[in-house]
Protein backbone atom coordinates (compact mmCIF):
# COMPACT_ATOMS: atom_id res chain seq x y z
CA UNK A 1 0.00 0.00 0.00
CA UNK A 2 2.96 2.84 0.95
CA UNK A 3 4.37 1.35 -2.17
CA UNK A 4 1.65 2.39 -4.49
CA UNK A 5 0.81 5.41 -2.38
CA UNK A 6 4.42 7.07 -2.34
CA UNK A 7 5.07 5.24 -5.91
CA UNK A 8 2.21 7.33 -7.57
CA UNK A 9 3.32 10.90 -6.08
CA UNK A 10 7.17 9.95 -6.73
CA UNK A 11 6.31 9.09 -10.26
CA UNK A 12 4.13 12.50 -10.88
CA UNK A 13 7.08 14.53 -9.10
CA UNK A 14 9.53 13.01 -12.08
CA UNK A 15 6.40 14.08 -14.54
CA UNK A 16 6.43 17.21 -13.12
CA UNK A 17 10.54 17.81 -13.55
CA UNK A 18 10.44 16.52 -16.83
CA UNK A 19 7.55 18.67 -18.49
CA UNK A 20 9.79 21.60 -19.35
CA UNK A 21 12.87 19.84 -20.70
CA UNK A 22 10.26 17.84 -23.03
CA UNK A 23 8.43 20.82 -23.93
CA UNK A 24 11.47 22.62 -25.38
CA UNK A 25 13.27 19.60 -26.78
CA UNK A 26 10.23 18.63 -28.75
CA UNK A 27 9.14 21.84 -29.67
CA UNK A 28 12.35 23.29 -30.61
CA UNK A 29 14.93 20.68 -30.44
CA UNK A 30 17.16 22.37 -27.96
CA UNK A 31 18.29 19.93 -25.47
CA UNK A 32 18.43 23.05 -22.19
CA UNK A 33 20.94 21.11 -20.29
CA UNK A 34 20.59 24.48 -17.80
CA UNK A 35 17.24 22.36 -16.78
CA UNK A 36 18.21 21.21 -13.68
CA UNK A 37 19.92 24.70 -12.74
CA UNK A 38 17.10 26.58 -13.76
CA UNK A 39 14.82 24.10 -11.08
CA UNK A 40 17.20 24.95 -8.24
CA UNK A 41 17.96 28.51 -8.77
CA UNK A 42 14.00 29.01 -8.75
CA UNK A 43 14.04 27.61 -4.86
CA UNK A 44 16.42 29.78 -4.16
CA UNK A 45 14.72 32.80 -5.83
CA UNK A 46 11.77 32.31 -4.41
CA UNK A 47 13.25 31.45 -0.95
CA UNK A 48 14.68 35.24 -1.13
CA UNK A 49 11.82 36.63 -1.78
CA UNK A 50 9.85 34.84 0.80
CA UNK A 51 12.46 34.81 3.60
CA UNK A 52 14.62 37.14 2.74
CA UNK A 53 11.90 40.21 1.60
CA UNK A 54 9.10 38.14 3.55
CA UNK A 55 6.62 39.01 0.95
CA UNK A 56 3.34 37.03 0.68
CA UNK A 57 4.21 33.17 -0.56
CA UNK A 58 2.10 33.76 -3.22
CA UNK A 59 3.16 36.91 -4.73
CA UNK A 60 6.71 35.42 -4.45
CA UNK A 61 6.28 32.45 -6.28
CA UNK A 62 4.77 34.19 -9.02
CA UNK A 63 7.28 37.01 -8.86
CA UNK A 64 10.06 34.24 -8.97
CA UNK A 65 8.13 32.25 -11.84
CA UNK A 66 8.35 34.97 -13.58
CA UNK A 67 11.97 35.73 -13.17
CA UNK A 68 12.89 31.98 -14.20
CA UNK A 69 10.46 32.65 -17.35
CA UNK A 70 12.87 35.75 -18.33
CA UNK A 71 15.83 33.50 -17.74
CA UNK A 72 14.89 31.16 -20.09
CA UNK A 73 13.72 33.57 -22.79
CA UNK A 74 17.00 35.68 -22.02
CA UNK A 75 19.20 32.49 -22.51
CA UNK A 76 17.65 31.24 -26.38
CA UNK A 77 17.54 35.09 -27.09
CA UNK A 78 21.37 35.70 -26.13
CA UNK A 79 23.30 32.54 -26.16
CA UNK A 80 21.39 29.60 -28.14
CA UNK A 81 19.71 31.65 -30.87
CA UNK A 82 23.78 31.76 -31.77
CA UNK A 83 24.49 27.95 -31.68
CA UNK A 84 21.14 27.08 -33.10
CA UNK A 85 21.07 23.60 -34.84
CA UNK A 86 24.52 22.97 -33.72
CA UNK A 87 24.33 19.52 -31.71
CA UNK A 88 27.82 19.73 -29.80
CA UNK A 89 27.17 23.43 -29.53
CA UNK A 90 23.81 23.34 -27.66
CA UNK A 91 24.87 20.90 -25.54
CA UNK A 92 28.31 22.49 -24.09
CA UNK A 93 26.64 26.47 -23.97
CA UNK A 94 23.10 24.79 -21.85
CA UNK A 95 25.03 22.49 -19.71
CA UNK A 96 27.98 25.51 -18.94
CA UNK A 97 25.01 27.75 -18.62
CA UNK A 98 23.45 25.41 -16.14
CA UNK A 99 26.79 24.30 -14.08
CA UNK A 100 27.81 27.85 -13.99
CA UNK A 101 24.67 28.94 -12.04
CA UNK A 102 24.85 25.92 -9.95
CA UNK A 103 28.78 26.29 -8.70
CA UNK A 104 27.50 30.29 -8.59
CA UNK A 105 25.44 29.43 -5.93
CA UNK A 106 27.36 26.79 -4.29
CA UNK A 107 30.18 29.40 -3.92
CA UNK A 108 27.76 32.46 -2.69
CA UNK A 109 27.17 29.85 0.66
CA UNK A 110 23.62 28.74 -0.44
CA UNK A 111 24.16 25.41 1.04
CA UNK A 112 23.27 23.63 4.51
CA UNK A 113 19.72 22.68 6.12
CA UNK A 114 18.57 26.22 6.34
CA UNK A 115 17.44 27.10 3.11
CA UNK A 116 13.70 25.23 2.90
CA UNK A 117 10.43 26.55 1.50
CA UNK A 118 7.53 26.45 3.47
CA UNK A 119 4.37 23.92 2.52
CA UNK A 120 1.44 24.97 0.87
CA UNK A 121 -0.94 23.25 3.74
CA UNK A 122 0.39 21.84 6.67
CA UNK A 123 -0.71 19.22 8.33
CA UNK A 124 -1.37 15.29 6.95
CA UNK A 125 -4.32 12.77 5.95
CA UNK A 126 -4.34 9.26 6.59
CA UNK A 127 -5.41 7.35 3.70
CA UNK A 128 -5.31 3.17 4.31
CA UNK A 129 -3.03 3.61 7.60
CA UNK A 130 -0.41 5.54 5.57
CA UNK A 131 -0.40 9.37 6.92
CA UNK A 132 0.78 11.34 4.02
CA UNK A 133 0.92 14.81 4.30
CA UNK A 134 -1.19 17.64 2.05
CA UNK A 135 1.81 19.29 0.25
CA UNK A 136 1.91 15.91 -1.61
CA UNK A 137 -1.10 15.39 -2.48
CA UNK A 138 -1.36 18.98 -3.68
CA UNK A 139 1.99 17.79 -5.79
CA UNK A 140 -0.41 15.07 -7.27
CA UNK A 141 -3.37 17.26 -8.04
CA UNK A 142 -1.40 19.85 -9.53
CA UNK A 143 0.56 18.03 -11.63
CA UNK A 144 -2.48 16.24 -12.72
CA UNK A 145 -4.38 19.81 -13.59
CA UNK A 146 -0.51 20.71 -14.77
CA UNK A 147 0.02 17.63 -17.48
CA UNK A 148 -4.36 18.01 -18.52
CA UNK A 149 -3.41 21.95 -18.87
CA UNK A 150 -0.43 22.01 -20.90
CA UNK A 151 -2.77 18.57 -23.18
CA UNK A 152 -5.36 21.96 -23.45
CA UNK A 153 -2.56 24.61 -24.38
CA UNK A 154 -0.85 22.56 -27.03
CA UNK A 155 -4.53 21.43 -28.57
CA UNK A 156 -6.53 24.67 -28.62
CA UNK A 157 -4.59 27.70 -28.51
CA UNK A 158 -2.87 29.56 -31.23
CA UNK A 159 0.98 29.45 -29.27
CA UNK A 160 0.01 25.40 -28.71
CA UNK A 161 -0.75 24.85 -31.84
CA UNK A 162 2.13 26.87 -33.45
CA UNK A 163 4.50 24.96 -31.24
CA UNK A 164 3.26 21.65 -32.14
CA UNK A 165 3.69 22.60 -35.60
CA UNK A 166 6.89 23.56 -34.93
CA UNK A 167 7.68 20.16 -33.37
CA UNK A 168 6.41 18.45 -36.11
CA UNK A 169 7.80 19.77 -39.40
CA UNK A 170 9.62 23.03 -38.95
CA UNK A 171 9.87 24.01 -42.62
CA UNK A 172 6.10 23.43 -43.50
CA UNK A 173 6.08 25.64 -40.47
CA UNK A 174 7.79 28.45 -41.39
CA UNK A 175 5.99 28.61 -44.56
CA UNK A 176 2.45 28.95 -42.83
CA UNK A 177 4.36 32.29 -41.27
CA UNK A 178 5.31 30.29 -37.68
CA UNK A 179 8.48 32.21 -36.43
CA UNK A 180 10.85 29.83 -35.53
CA UNK A 181 13.47 31.95 -33.17
CA UNK A 182 10.08 33.41 -31.62
CA UNK A 183 8.65 29.66 -30.47
CA UNK A 184 11.65 28.57 -29.65
CA UNK A 185 12.03 31.64 -27.41
CA UNK A 186 8.37 30.89 -25.75
CA UNK A 187 9.23 27.22 -25.87
CA UNK A 188 12.14 28.27 -23.46
CA UNK A 189 10.37 30.55 -21.56
CA UNK A 190 7.65 27.93 -20.64
CA UNK A 191 10.20 25.22 -20.27
CA UNK A 192 11.47 27.28 -17.82
CA UNK A 193 8.76 28.35 -16.07
CA UNK A 194 7.79 24.53 -15.66
CA UNK A 195 11.17 23.53 -14.30
CA UNK A 196 10.57 26.34 -11.31
CA UNK A 197 6.93 25.27 -10.96
CA UNK A 198 7.97 21.76 -10.03
CA UNK A 199 10.90 23.31 -7.93
CA UNK A 200 8.48 25.35 -5.89
CA UNK A 201 5.38 22.59 -5.69
CA UNK A 202 8.78 19.52 -4.94
CA UNK A 203 10.91 21.53 -2.51
CA UNK A 204 9.03 22.18 0.21
CA UNK A 205 9.26 19.03 0.97
CA UNK A 206 12.80 19.11 1.79
CA UNK A 207 15.89 21.06 1.73
CA UNK A 208 17.08 23.49 -1.07
CA UNK A 209 20.64 21.75 -2.41
CA UNK A 210 22.92 22.53 -5.17
CA UNK A 211 23.46 18.48 -6.04
CA UNK A 212 19.65 18.60 -6.52
CA UNK A 213 19.81 20.75 -10.14
CA UNK A 214 22.33 17.76 -11.44
CA UNK A 215 19.51 14.69 -10.30
CA UNK A 216 16.70 16.67 -11.49
CA UNK A 217 18.37 17.27 -15.26
CA UNK A 218 19.13 13.23 -14.99
CA UNK A 219 15.94 12.33 -13.96
CA UNK A 220 14.26 14.70 -16.70
CA UNK A 221 16.29 13.48 -19.33
CA UNK A 222 15.43 9.38 -18.43
CA UNK A 223 11.89 10.27 -18.38
CA UNK A 224 12.06 12.02 -21.95
CA UNK A 225 14.37 9.47 -23.01
CA UNK A 226 12.36 5.99 -22.05
CA UNK A 227 9.16 7.84 -22.89
CA UNK A 228 10.20 8.46 -26.99
CA UNK A 229 10.12 12.12 -27.34
CA UNK A 230 7.20 15.13 -28.12
CA UNK A 231 4.99 11.93 -27.04
CA UNK A 232 2.92 13.55 -23.44
CA UNK A 233 1.55 9.86 -22.79
CA UNK A 234 4.53 8.47 -23.30
CA UNK A 235 6.54 11.02 -20.82
CA UNK A 236 3.56 10.63 -18.50
CA UNK A 237 3.85 6.66 -18.58
CA UNK A 238 7.85 6.54 -18.37
CA UNK A 239 7.79 8.78 -15.18
CA UNK A 240 4.96 6.51 -13.59
CA UNK A 241 7.48 3.33 -14.85
CA UNK A 242 10.76 5.13 -13.06
CA UNK A 243 9.10 6.20 -10.67
CA UNK A 244 7.66 3.17 -9.41
CA UNK A 245 11.33 1.80 -10.22
CA UNK A 246 12.74 3.86 -7.75
CA UNK A 247 10.38 3.33 -4.86
CA UNK A 248 11.24 -0.41 -5.29
CA UNK A 249 14.82 0.19 -5.35
CA UNK A 250 14.67 2.52 -2.40
CA UNK A 251 12.27 0.22 -0.17
CA UNK A 252 14.20 -2.73 -1.04
CA UNK A 253 18.07 -1.64 -2.06
CA UNK A 254 18.78 1.53 -0.48
CA UNK A 255 18.28 5.36 -1.44
CA UNK A 256 21.72 5.03 -3.21
CA UNK A 257 20.32 2.96 -5.93
CA UNK A 258 18.13 5.80 -7.28
CA UNK A 259 19.80 7.53 -9.54
CA UNK A 260 21.47 4.16 -10.95
CA UNK A 261 17.98 3.16 -11.60
CA UNK A 262 17.82 6.24 -14.00
CA UNK A 263 20.90 4.85 -15.77
CA UNK A 264 19.95 1.51 -16.22
CA UNK A 265 16.36 2.39 -17.30
CA UNK A 266 17.73 4.84 -20.20
CA UNK A 267 19.92 2.01 -21.33
CA UNK A 268 18.05 -1.07 -21.46
CA UNK A 269 15.28 1.08 -23.75
CA UNK A 270 17.95 2.40 -25.59
CA UNK A 271 19.13 -1.40 -26.48
CA UNK A 272 15.61 -2.85 -26.77
CA UNK A 273 13.40 -0.17 -28.79
CA UNK A 274 15.25 2.96 -29.25
CA UNK A 275 12.91 5.26 -30.33
CA UNK A 276 11.16 5.37 -26.43
CA UNK A 277 8.09 3.59 -25.52
CA UNK A 278 6.05 5.85 -27.50
CA UNK A 279 8.38 7.54 -29.67
CA UNK A 280 7.50 7.37 -33.80
CA UNK A 281 9.78 6.70 -36.37
CA UNK A 282 11.06 9.96 -37.27
CA UNK A 283 13.01 10.15 -33.50
CA UNK A 284 14.43 6.44 -34.46
CA UNK A 285 16.41 8.07 -37.61
CA UNK A 286 17.65 10.65 -35.39
CA UNK A 287 19.03 8.62 -32.61
CA UNK A 288 20.76 5.62 -34.15
CA UNK B 1 63.66 22.57 -50.23
CA UNK B 2 65.42 25.80 -48.43
CA UNK B 3 66.05 26.24 -45.25
CA UNK B 4 63.20 28.93 -45.00
CA UNK B 5 60.74 26.40 -46.06
CA UNK B 6 61.83 23.51 -43.95
CA UNK B 7 61.94 25.80 -40.57
CA UNK B 8 58.69 27.34 -41.69
CA UNK B 9 57.02 23.96 -41.83
CA UNK B 10 58.76 22.44 -38.38
CA UNK B 11 58.69 25.51 -36.60
CA UNK B 12 55.37 25.07 -35.12
CA UNK B 13 56.01 21.68 -34.22
CA UNK B 14 59.68 21.84 -32.66
CA UNK B 15 58.35 24.56 -30.33
CA UNK B 16 55.38 22.97 -29.06
CA UNK B 17 58.44 19.61 -28.57
CA UNK B 18 60.53 21.67 -27.52
CA UNK B 19 58.56 23.95 -25.19
CA UNK B 20 56.66 20.72 -23.44
CA UNK B 21 60.07 19.10 -22.77
CA UNK B 22 61.79 22.16 -21.34
CA UNK B 23 59.09 22.61 -18.64
CA UNK B 24 60.21 21.24 -15.81
CA UNK B 25 63.58 22.39 -16.40
CA UNK B 26 62.48 25.87 -15.95
CA UNK B 27 59.83 25.34 -13.29
CA UNK B 28 60.98 26.30 -9.69
CA UNK B 29 60.02 25.43 -6.74
CA UNK B 30 58.22 22.17 -5.73
CA UNK B 31 54.46 23.42 -6.51
CA UNK B 32 54.84 24.68 -9.94
CA UNK B 33 56.37 20.82 -11.49
CA UNK B 34 53.13 18.97 -10.01
CA UNK B 35 51.05 21.58 -12.25
CA UNK B 36 52.75 20.79 -14.87
CA UNK B 37 51.81 16.92 -14.28
CA UNK B 38 47.80 17.98 -13.73
CA UNK B 39 48.20 19.74 -17.20
CA UNK B 40 49.62 16.92 -19.03
CA UNK B 41 46.80 14.55 -17.60
CA UNK B 42 44.34 17.53 -18.26
CA UNK B 43 45.76 17.24 -21.68
CA UNK B 44 45.50 13.68 -22.33
CA UNK B 45 41.76 13.93 -21.32
CA UNK B 46 41.54 16.99 -23.76
CA UNK B 47 42.84 14.97 -26.47
CA UNK B 48 40.38 12.02 -26.24
CA UNK B 49 37.58 14.55 -25.85
CA UNK B 50 38.41 16.17 -29.12
CA UNK B 51 39.21 13.25 -31.37
CA UNK B 52 35.88 11.38 -30.02
CA UNK B 53 33.91 14.76 -30.75
CA UNK B 54 35.21 16.28 -34.02
CA UNK B 55 36.55 12.95 -35.58
CA UNK B 56 34.21 9.99 -34.68
CA UNK B 57 31.21 11.89 -33.53
CA UNK B 58 30.38 11.49 -30.26
CA UNK B 59 30.21 14.29 -27.66
CA UNK B 60 31.39 12.38 -24.32
CA UNK B 61 30.17 14.17 -21.32
CA UNK B 62 31.94 11.36 -19.06
CA UNK B 63 35.90 12.66 -19.09
CA UNK B 64 35.26 11.73 -15.35
CA UNK B 65 34.16 7.89 -16.24
CA UNK B 66 37.37 7.33 -17.96
CA UNK B 67 39.89 8.61 -15.10
CA UNK B 68 37.23 7.42 -12.75
CA UNK B 69 37.72 3.68 -13.75
CA UNK B 70 41.82 3.96 -14.90
CA UNK B 71 42.43 5.41 -11.48
CA UNK B 72 40.42 2.81 -9.63
CA UNK B 73 41.96 0.02 -11.68
CA UNK B 74 45.68 1.78 -11.07
CA UNK B 75 45.15 1.45 -7.54
CA UNK B 76 43.77 -1.76 -6.82
CA UNK B 77 46.70 -3.28 -9.10
CA UNK B 78 49.15 -1.04 -7.19
CA UNK B 79 47.51 -2.10 -3.35
CA UNK B 80 46.48 -5.55 -3.97
CA UNK B 81 48.74 -7.03 -5.66
CA UNK B 82 52.11 -5.26 -5.08
CA UNK B 83 52.49 -3.82 -8.98
CA UNK B 84 55.27 -0.67 -9.42
CA UNK B 85 53.80 2.20 -10.66
CA UNK B 86 55.45 2.19 -14.15
CA UNK B 87 53.92 -1.49 -14.77
CA UNK B 88 49.80 -0.99 -13.68
CA UNK B 89 49.57 2.81 -15.24
CA UNK B 90 49.74 0.40 -18.72
CA UNK B 91 48.28 -2.16 -17.12
CA UNK B 92 45.20 -0.26 -15.85
CA UNK B 93 44.90 1.59 -19.45
CA UNK B 94 44.24 -1.25 -21.34
CA UNK B 95 42.19 -2.99 -18.95
CA UNK B 96 40.07 0.29 -18.06
CA UNK B 97 40.02 1.05 -21.99
CA UNK B 98 38.35 -2.50 -22.11
CA UNK B 99 35.67 -1.69 -19.05
CA UNK B 100 34.48 1.46 -20.73
CA UNK B 101 34.26 0.53 -24.62
CA UNK B 102 32.11 -2.70 -22.90
CA UNK B 103 30.82 -0.73 -20.88
CA UNK B 104 29.66 2.14 -23.65
CA UNK B 105 28.98 -0.52 -26.61
CA UNK B 106 25.04 -0.58 -25.57
CA UNK B 107 25.40 3.50 -26.28
CA UNK B 108 27.40 3.44 -29.81
CA UNK B 109 24.63 3.39 -31.97
CA UNK B 110 23.17 6.71 -30.14
CA UNK B 111 24.19 10.21 -31.54
CA UNK B 112 24.55 13.53 -30.66
CA UNK B 113 22.38 14.72 -27.64
CA UNK B 114 21.62 10.63 -26.51
CA UNK B 115 25.25 10.00 -26.19
CA UNK B 116 26.53 12.71 -24.52
CA UNK B 117 23.72 12.49 -22.06
CA UNK B 118 24.54 8.68 -21.25
CA UNK B 119 28.13 9.47 -20.84
CA UNK B 120 27.45 12.47 -18.67
CA UNK B 121 25.76 9.58 -16.45
CA UNK B 122 27.93 6.80 -16.36
CA UNK B 123 30.71 8.86 -13.95
CA UNK B 124 27.72 10.06 -11.58
CA UNK B 125 25.56 6.56 -11.21
CA UNK B 126 29.55 4.61 -10.59
CA UNK B 127 30.50 7.45 -8.03
CA UNK B 128 26.59 6.52 -6.09
CA UNK B 129 27.32 2.74 -6.52
CA UNK B 130 30.80 2.57 -4.82
CA UNK B 131 29.23 5.03 -2.38
CA UNK B 132 26.33 2.84 -1.32
CA UNK B 133 27.71 -0.57 -1.70
CA UNK B 134 31.03 0.61 0.17
CA UNK B 135 33.26 -1.18 -1.73
CA UNK B 136 37.09 -0.09 -3.30
CA UNK B 137 37.00 1.81 0.22
CA UNK B 138 34.06 3.41 0.06
CA UNK B 139 33.31 7.43 0.69
CA UNK B 140 37.46 7.13 2.37
CA UNK B 141 38.82 6.00 -0.80
CA UNK B 142 42.04 3.53 -1.33
CA UNK B 143 45.16 4.53 0.36
CA UNK B 144 48.57 3.80 0.52
CA UNK B 145 49.41 4.01 -3.49
CA UNK B 146 53.06 4.29 -4.35
CA UNK B 147 54.37 7.53 -5.97
CA UNK B 148 56.22 7.53 -9.18
CA UNK B 149 60.12 6.66 -8.29
CA UNK B 150 61.13 10.50 -8.18
CA UNK B 151 59.47 14.01 -9.76
CA UNK B 152 61.37 13.72 -12.67
CA UNK B 153 60.64 10.70 -14.01
CA UNK B 154 56.95 11.51 -13.21
CA UNK B 155 56.46 14.80 -14.96
CA UNK B 156 58.87 13.63 -17.76
CA UNK B 157 56.27 10.24 -18.08
CA UNK B 158 53.28 12.41 -17.97
CA UNK B 159 54.68 14.90 -20.83
CA UNK B 160 55.95 12.15 -23.00
CA UNK B 161 52.77 10.29 -23.01
CA UNK B 162 50.85 13.61 -24.33
CA UNK B 163 53.65 14.12 -27.21
CA UNK B 164 52.92 10.39 -28.41
CA UNK B 165 49.32 10.48 -27.83
CA UNK B 166 49.30 13.84 -29.54
CA UNK B 167 51.43 13.00 -32.81
CA UNK B 168 50.02 9.41 -32.58
CA UNK B 169 46.47 10.79 -33.35
CA UNK B 170 47.64 13.30 -35.84
CA UNK B 171 48.83 10.95 -37.75
CA UNK B 172 46.12 7.64 -37.17
CA UNK B 173 43.09 10.23 -38.27
CA UNK B 174 45.01 10.31 -41.86
CA UNK B 175 45.77 6.89 -42.08
CA UNK B 176 43.48 4.89 -44.18
CA UNK B 177 41.21 3.71 -40.96
CA UNK B 178 41.09 7.24 -39.80
CA UNK B 179 39.12 7.84 -42.97
CA UNK B 180 37.25 5.40 -42.40
CA UNK B 181 36.72 7.06 -38.75
CA UNK B 182 35.84 10.41 -40.04
CA UNK B 183 33.13 8.41 -42.03
CA UNK B 184 31.43 7.69 -39.44
CA UNK B 185 31.30 11.08 -38.20
CA UNK B 186 30.15 12.96 -41.66
CA UNK B 187 27.71 10.27 -42.99
CA UNK B 188 27.64 6.91 -41.43
CA UNK B 189 25.14 6.13 -43.84
CA UNK B 190 27.73 6.15 -46.66
CA UNK B 191 29.71 4.07 -44.66
CA UNK B 192 27.61 1.29 -44.11
CA UNK B 193 26.42 1.24 -47.59
CA UNK B 194 30.30 0.66 -48.68
CA UNK B 195 30.15 -2.47 -46.54
CA UNK B 196 31.65 -1.49 -43.46
CA UNK B 197 30.36 -2.15 -40.15
CA UNK B 198 30.12 1.26 -38.54
CA UNK B 199 29.67 0.17 -34.72
CA UNK B 200 33.07 -1.61 -34.80
CA UNK B 201 34.88 1.44 -36.20
CA UNK B 202 33.19 3.62 -33.39
CA UNK B 203 34.20 1.25 -30.59
CA UNK B 204 37.68 1.03 -31.26
CA UNK B 205 37.79 5.05 -31.87
CA UNK B 206 36.24 4.92 -28.15
CA UNK B 207 38.80 2.43 -26.91
CA UNK B 208 41.52 4.25 -28.06
CA UNK B 209 39.54 7.85 -26.54
CA UNK B 210 38.78 6.01 -23.08
CA UNK B 211 42.77 4.41 -22.93
CA UNK B 212 44.31 8.28 -23.28
CA UNK B 213 40.97 9.02 -20.23
CA UNK B 214 42.19 5.95 -18.27
CA UNK B 215 45.99 6.64 -18.41
CA UNK B 216 45.24 9.93 -17.16
CA UNK B 217 43.33 8.72 -14.34
CA UNK B 218 45.97 5.86 -13.51
CA UNK B 219 48.65 9.08 -13.72
CA UNK B 220 46.67 10.70 -11.39
CA UNK B 221 45.96 8.06 -8.73
CA UNK B 222 49.87 7.21 -8.93
CA UNK B 223 50.76 11.07 -8.27
CA UNK B 224 48.27 11.93 -5.19
CA UNK B 225 49.09 8.45 -3.39
CA UNK B 226 45.40 8.18 -2.91
CA UNK B 227 41.91 7.43 -5.37
CA UNK B 228 38.55 8.04 -4.23
CA UNK B 229 35.46 9.17 -5.34
CA UNK B 230 36.95 12.58 -6.47
CA UNK B 231 38.23 10.59 -9.39
CA UNK B 232 34.85 11.07 -10.73
CA UNK B 233 34.37 14.89 -9.90
CA UNK B 234 32.82 17.07 -12.42
CA UNK B 235 36.19 19.13 -13.12
CA UNK B 236 37.43 16.15 -15.04
CA UNK B 237 34.27 16.08 -17.42
CA UNK B 238 34.11 20.17 -18.06
CA UNK B 239 37.91 21.21 -17.84
CA UNK B 240 39.06 19.34 -20.87
CA UNK B 241 35.61 20.65 -22.83
CA UNK B 242 36.63 24.24 -22.16
CA UNK B 243 40.06 23.49 -23.20
CA UNK B 244 39.07 22.32 -26.69
CA UNK B 245 36.78 24.89 -27.00
CA UNK B 246 39.31 27.60 -25.92
CA UNK B 247 42.12 26.01 -27.61
CA UNK B 248 40.59 24.91 -31.18
CA UNK B 249 38.54 21.98 -31.91
CA UNK B 250 39.36 19.11 -34.24
CA UNK B 251 42.70 21.00 -34.62
CA UNK B 252 44.35 17.83 -31.90
CA UNK B 253 46.89 20.84 -30.91
CA UNK B 254 44.47 22.99 -29.88
CA UNK B 255 43.07 21.24 -26.57
CA UNK B 256 47.07 20.58 -25.12
CA UNK B 257 47.27 24.10 -25.39
CA UNK B 258 43.78 25.03 -23.99
CA UNK B 259 45.20 22.81 -20.94
CA UNK B 260 48.14 25.17 -20.80
CA UNK B 261 46.20 27.92 -20.42
CA UNK B 262 43.27 26.80 -18.42
CA UNK B 263 45.05 24.71 -15.83
CA UNK B 264 47.46 27.26 -14.55
CA UNK B 265 44.84 29.53 -14.25
CA UNK B 266 42.74 27.25 -12.08
CA UNK B 267 45.76 26.58 -10.11
CA UNK B 268 46.08 30.60 -9.68
CA UNK B 269 42.20 30.64 -8.51
CA UNK B 270 42.41 27.89 -6.48
CA UNK B 271 41.31 29.97 -3.19
CA UNK B 272 38.36 31.60 -5.04
CA UNK B 273 37.00 27.24 -4.31
CA UNK B 274 34.22 26.55 -6.49
CA UNK B 275 33.77 29.81 -8.47
CA UNK B 276 36.77 28.46 -10.79
CA UNK B 277 33.90 26.36 -12.50
CA UNK B 278 31.88 29.04 -13.05
CA UNK B 279 34.89 30.96 -14.61
CA UNK B 280 35.73 28.23 -16.73
CA UNK B 281 31.34 28.03 -17.99
CA UNK B 282 31.33 31.55 -18.66
CA UNK B 283 34.39 31.64 -20.64
CA UNK B 284 33.34 28.17 -22.67
CA UNK B 285 29.76 30.08 -23.48
CA UNK B 286 31.55 33.08 -24.77
CA UNK B 287 34.10 31.17 -26.77
CA UNK B 288 31.18 28.44 -27.91
CA UNK B 289 29.18 31.66 -29.10
CA UNK B 290 31.73 34.31 -30.28
CA UNK B 291 35.03 32.31 -30.92
CA UNK B 292 33.85 29.06 -31.93
CA UNK B 293 36.88 28.47 -34.10
CA UNK B 294 39.30 29.02 -31.11
CA UNK B 295 42.72 29.91 -30.19
CA UNK B 296 44.99 27.61 -32.55
CA UNK B 297 42.73 27.85 -35.74
CA UNK B 298 42.90 31.67 -35.46
CA UNK B 299 47.04 31.34 -34.57
CA UNK B 300 47.30 28.59 -37.48
CA UNK B 301 45.68 31.64 -39.91
CA UNK B 302 48.16 34.15 -38.94
CA UNK B 303 50.96 32.38 -39.01
CA UNK B 304 50.32 30.71 -42.99
CA UNK B 305 49.87 34.64 -43.41
CA UNK B 306 54.06 34.35 -43.09
CA UNK B 307 53.40 31.99 -46.04
CA UNK B 308 54.14 34.57 -48.36
CA UNK B 309 57.41 35.90 -47.39
CA UNK B 310 58.94 32.44 -47.68
CA UNK B 311 57.38 31.36 -50.32
CA UNK B 312 57.04 27.34 -50.12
Amino acid sequence: MDILIYGTINSIMLALMALGFALVYGTSRIPNFAHGAIYVLCGFVTWAFVRGLNLNYFIGIALALALTGLLGALMYRFVLIRVRGMNISEIIASYAIGLAILEGLRWGGFRGSTYTLPVFVEGSIIIGDIPVDYQRILVVVIGVLLVAFLWLFTHYTRIGLALRGMAQDERAALMLGIDSDTMALVAMAMGSMLAGLAAILILPLGNIVVEKGYDVLIQAIAVCIVGGLGSWMGAVLAAFLIGFAQILTTVYLGSHFQMVVALLAIIITLILKPSGLFGQQKELEERV
Amino acid sequence: MGWQELSYLTLPRLVLIMGMLALPLVMPGMYWPRVITIVCIYALLALSFDFLAHFVGLVSLGGAFFIGVGGYLSAIFNTSFGIPPLISIPMATVAGAIICTVLLLPCLPLRGVYFAIVTLMYPLALARVIEATDILGGTDGIMGIDSFPNAWIEQYFVIILVLLFLFGIRRLVNTDVGLVIRAVKDNDQAVRASGMNVNFYKAGAVFIASAMGCMGGACLVHIYMWGGISLFALDFSILPIAATVIGGSGTLVGPVLGCLILVPISELLRDFGTLRIVFYALLLVGFVVFRSEGLMAYGERKYHQVERWVKV
